[in-house]
């Protein structure tokens, strides 16, 4: 009980302290009502049905890139090359819709799908597999990927896979209308937020509930007692990996299938980099990672309106997210400390 | 050579330019991590702390006219956001590498913030100093135009290096490095050694930050870096903690990433966007190549978790 | 002057459009008589860039001092669902009645479906090629044919070069990167027929490092004058001006930037088309759907030129100015070869600016050092 208690007063108070330094920084140096900065970013976001679309249709890809360090994480891997998986994803996607166009339109979503999954799969699970069989550092070897995946991906789209016709804008060819997924009935917020949100169920279950996701606890605590119980902790951190990967190759889909129709350097605007944060922030909870891609999708859609109504510039809401991520972390901390609790067994 | 071009000598001469050029802020980045991570801590912030030092050097060589008072505010800003990211890493149960993630994020975005009213004007820039007077071809002269701060990064590397392994600071360094129990056993305080460790290396990573807005390219906006920092940190494993190595592997990816440039400027022209990921495919093949299983751990600190 | 009948012609086409539109915008315009007329800017860098976005927000400043018109802008919008969203919450919380997104991604697919989905809105593109059938009508777009004042900035360089040499650091090989990149060339070959240009291509809008790092490698390569199409001329010029060679502009006046070197530049100038478009919008109609023009227009010009312009350039650049205003110059003429030998404009062929043709380019003229893939 306590221990819930804490799970909600811990961030709250992070927050809070978050709040208090934005709105100091914001009184002090930018001369605007820290209060008036917060009412509108709440109605920016969560303020109207049109800013929970806006709001829920930003968080959308952050759910599914944020599973990509999560996953791995499990295992005690840190994971950042998010914005390759979803790069390479992305463009195997197009690449594989573009291919199937004369087929029916759930055969080529289809293709596409897993062709993203196999590919974002594969990219992360290189970065696993140095790591496992050459020692290479997966934090910097998976950077280092999505500095490729972006070469790579701005080579295809302006060279083999251009489209002619995409005069200033450089893209691949397009999908075809009809093999578009579109939105969600009733909404302007693409499928991507539900493949994001069964994605995230999903690997709870598989964490929570087998014996697979019992076996990466293990892991997780302790690698070397993993070996001992003759656990194939390769195995273990290549499936991670493909999974994570997977699952940012995914929203590289959605982006093409749901908001681009084509592949083009707008897939590479920092959806996997802010999935980094979402994980870190949800502890790496696949259900944790709902509720905090809403709120960082939250900021983003609110940062508009500070920009129109107070001036702003755009780094404010950076500035924000920022102060929150440390403050959460830093958060960590209190945990145990917070409230008097029983002594533990 | 009478219109004076170099044809295909160029490429070599434009990747040593090139080196000397951008491989600064590497320089200092990536020995400033290098010591931060030789105490036991790792700091992936330093790209924030990069920007920031950009734009307060920018601002204050502005306000001042003096480039070098800005050098030295970006070096006490980086102190401050290195004292900053050691002082939330000591609260027990804090990730450092989370930690480092969210400072990078505050530090760019405070900077943008911060440097808006500082991207119309131009400051006075650092001077550079001409070492290739001995030559006739302009563009071994312009080639051999050498900042200070290059010069000092080279120093601050063999000293570094020197200090590490020579003087009794140094040791203590290595010391909260490998084993916090050794530590311990003889008195030496790990959070104050490794605050000192990671406010130094921010300092450093501020002042690489002086010279991207103050010499080379020599502006401030926000585009700036484009990811300088986070790649100097990778380059620090690169080196395997040795702050030689640091130098070598900087002057060696501020080379690679003057290769697509030269390419171009001599007409090979096909696949640009792949040479540009050379440096990156560089490094990752010395990874791969340098590392095994069994080596990992060599020359890495014992207590530096990320990289077990 | 068959340059004036097509823009004439187009002009027609727009005034159709526009009936057809102010019977969508109808209503929306009878209410709004005594509100303001609130205009909504998206920009996709930081809109003081001392470059493409700050040419629009210059342009948009002025704008804010006209009565009854109320602006608003954001900065930094990716080419995303993003951009829909900002466009979206502009009509829905500030009511904005006339959107101007300024990059040229936001057209296809983002701004199309925002205008589908809000037919009483006016959306206005900088960049995109709208055309009639294909295109909603409450949708636009406008352009400038810079490469107009690119080529009177090419005779000056021409003219002041010593080395024959002109370098361009672009973004990418794109139609209208490569359309100024040419008209640069044959403007500087205009005067010196041996003049070539270096073009090295950074691959991306706002890469200051590369942008220093291109700039010096045609240093090296003897190249005395450099000119660029990247969001940010800035780097370029203050590192063409630190070496001590000649710059020539982009965007916005740098001249502040390189007091010496600065020949002159190619400028935008996008408050003769906002104010045109803000002014059809009060009087109740709407604005044109298909805006271009050039130096004539005023929707282009040319820096004043600097210090080192060589006098024969100067004086070379303003006949041509004059010829191209009155209609006996055209850029694009044949026979043209591209640098690989093969003829991309026959003889006998001149193209006017308005020519679509000109608009999808995908070569580079002889003379031009580079490739486009």
């Amino acid at each position: 009980m306590q221990q819930a208690l804490e799970r909600i007063a811990v961030p709250t108070l992070a927050l809070l302290a978050s709040a208090i330094a934005f709105g100091l920084l914001l009184a002090v140096y930018a001369r605007v009502d820290p209060l008036e900065t917060f009412a509108l970013m709440y109605q920016g976001a969560f303020g109207t049905w049109f800013s929970w679309q806006n709001t829920l249709t930003r968080a959308a890809p952050l759910i599914l890139t944020a599973l990509c360090t999560a996953l791995p994480a499990r295992l005690g891997f840190i994971v950042i090359g998010n914005e390759g998986a979803l790069v390479v994803g992305g463009v195997a996607g197009a690449a594989a819709g573009i291919a199937t166009s004369g087929a029916s339109p759930l055969v080529a979503q289809l293709a596409m799908a897993v062709a993203a999954m196999v590919m974002g799969g594969l990219w992360i699970a290189l970065a696993g597999a140095l790591r496992q069989w050459r020692g290479v550092n997966e934090t910097i070897s998976s950077l280092l990927l999505t500095y490729i995946a972006i070469a790579l991906m701005n080579h295809f789209v302006e060279g083999p896979l251009r489209d002619p016709s995409s005069l200033n804008k450089p893209s691949t060819w397009p999908i075809g209308d009809a093999n578009m997924i579109g939105t969600i009935p009733g909404t302007d917020v693409h499928w991507g937020l539900v493949f994001g949100i069964v994605a995230c169920l999903l690997a709870w279950v598989v964490l929570r509930f087998t014996t697979w996701g019992f076996a990466m606890q293990v892991i997780g605590g302790n690698p070397k007692t993993a070996r001992m119980m003759g656990l194939d902790v390769g195995r273990y951190v290549l499936l991670a990996c493909a999974a994570g990967g997977a699952a940012a190759g995914l929203a590289g889909m959605v982006e093409v299938a749901a908001v681009h129709g084509r592949a083009n350097a707008s897939l590479a605007v920092g959806y996997g980099f802010a999935g980094i944060l979402v994980s870190f922030l949800a502890r790496h909870h696949p259900l944790a990672i709902i509720p905090v891609a809403v709120l960082l999708g939250g900021i983003g859609a609110s940062g508009g309106l500070l920009q129109r109504r107070l001036d702003l510039p755009d780094a404010a809401v950076v500035v924000l997210q920022g102060i929150i991520f440390v403050a959460i972390l830093a958060s960590e901390t209190l945990y145990g400390r917070l409230l008097p609790r029983k002594r533990e067994g | 050579m009478a219109d004076g071009g170099l044809g295909i000598w160029g490429v070599p001469l434009a990747m040593l330019a090139g080196a000397i050029r951008v491989s600064t802020p590497f320089i200092f980045v990536s020995i400033g991590e290098c010591l931060t991570e030789r105490s036991g801590r790792i700091n992936l912030g330093l790209e924030g702390t990069l920007v920031m030092g950009a734009m307060s050097a920018y601002g204050v060589a502005l306000g001042t006219d003096s480039p070098w008072l800005g050098v030295l505010v970006a070096a006490g800003v980086g102190l401050l956001m290195g004292a900053l990211h050691a002082g939330i890493c000591q609260l027990p149960r804090v990730n450092d590498i989370a930690t480092g993630i969210g400072l990078m994020l505050f530090g760019t975005g405070l900077a943008f913030f911060l440097g808006k009213p500082f991207i119309q004007p131009k400051a006075p820039n650092l001077g550079a100093i001409d070492l290739g007077w001995w030559s006739d071809i302009p563009q071994v002269r312009q080639a051999l135009q050498v900042n200070y701060l290059f010069v000092l990064g080279i120093v601050l590397a063999f000293a570094l290096a020197w200090a590490l392994q020579n003087t009794r600071w140094g040791m203590i360094v290595r010391l909260a490095g490998e084993s916090v129990d050794a530590a311990l056993a003889i008195g030496v305080s790990v959070g104050r050694v490794r605050l000192i460790a990671t406010s130094i290396g921010g300092a450093f990573a501020g002042i690489g930050g002086a010279f991207l807005s103050l010499y080379y390219p020599g502006s401030w906006n926000e585009g700036l870096s484009s990811g300088q920092g986070l790649m100097a940190v990778a380059l620090v494993i690169f080196a395997r903690w040795d702050p030689v190595r640091c130098l070598w592997a900087s002057l060696l990816f501020g080379a690679a990433g003057a290769i697509s440039p030269a390419l171009q400027s001599i007409g090979v022209t096909q696949g640009y966007y792949l040479f540009s990921a050379a440096p990156y495919v560089l490094t990752l093949a010395l990874m791969i190549a340098t590392c095994s299983p069994e080596r990992s751990l060599r020359g890495a600190p014992g207590e530096l978790g990320a990289v077990k | 002057m068959s340059d004036k009948f097509t823009i004439g012609r187009r002009g027609l086409l727009g005034g159709a459009a526009g009936a057809a539109g102010a019977a969508a915008l109808g209503l929306a315009g009878a209410a709004n008589a005594q509100k303001p007329l609130v205009v909504g800017f998206i920009y996709v860098g930081p809109r003081d860039d001392y470059g493409y976005n700050q040419a629009h927000a210059e342009a948009a400043a002025v704008l804010k001092k006209m009565p009854g018109v109320k602006v608003v802008e954001e900065e930094k919008v990716p080419e995303t669902v993003a951009v829909e969203k900002s466009m979206e919450s502009m009509i829905n919380m500030d009511g904005a009645t006339l959107l101007f997104p300024t990059s040229f991604g936001y057209f296809d697919p983002h701004m199309l479906k925002m205008a589908v989905k809000y037919p009483k809105i006016q959306f206005r593109h900088c960049g995109g090629l709208w055309t009639q059938g294909k295109h909603p009508m409450n949708t636009g777009s406008y352009f400038g044919y810079i490469d107009e004042a690119q080529y009177l900035s090419g005779i000056v360089a021409g003219a002041t070069s010593k080395s024959g040499k002109l370098g361009f650091v672009a973004a990418k090989p794109i139609p209208q990167v490569l359309r100024n990149i040419n008209a640069f060339t044959l403007g500087a070959q205009s005067v010196n027929p041996k003049v070539t240009t270096q073009v090295i291509f950074t691959g991306d809008w706002s890469l200051p490092v590369k942008e220093a790092e291109a700039t010096n490698s045609m240093i090296a390569q003897g190249v005395d004058v450099v000119t660029c199409h990247v969001d940010s001329p800035k780097v370029v010029i203050e590192t063409a001006e630190r070496a001590g060679i000649f710059s020539s502009g982009y965007h916005c006046n740098q001249a502040k930037l390189a007091p010496k070197g600065y020949l002159t530049g190619a400028e935008w100038n996008w408050e003769r088309i906002y104010v045109d478009m803000v002014n059809a919008m009060k009087a109740g109609q709407a604005p044109g759907n298909f805006v271009r023009g050039g130096l004539k227009d005023g929707y282009v010009r040319t820096s004043a030129y600097g210090p080192a312009a060589a006098p024969a350039g100067k004086e070379k650049a303003d006949a041509a100015k004059l010829a191209i205003l009155n209609g006996s110059l055209a850029i694009f003429k044949g026979p043209l070869k591209d640098n690989k030998g093969n003829t991309v404009i026959p003889a006998g062929t001149s193209y006017v600016a308005t020519e679509p043709k000109l608009e999808s380019m995908n070569y580079l003229v002889e003379g031009v050092v580079g490739a486009t893939s």
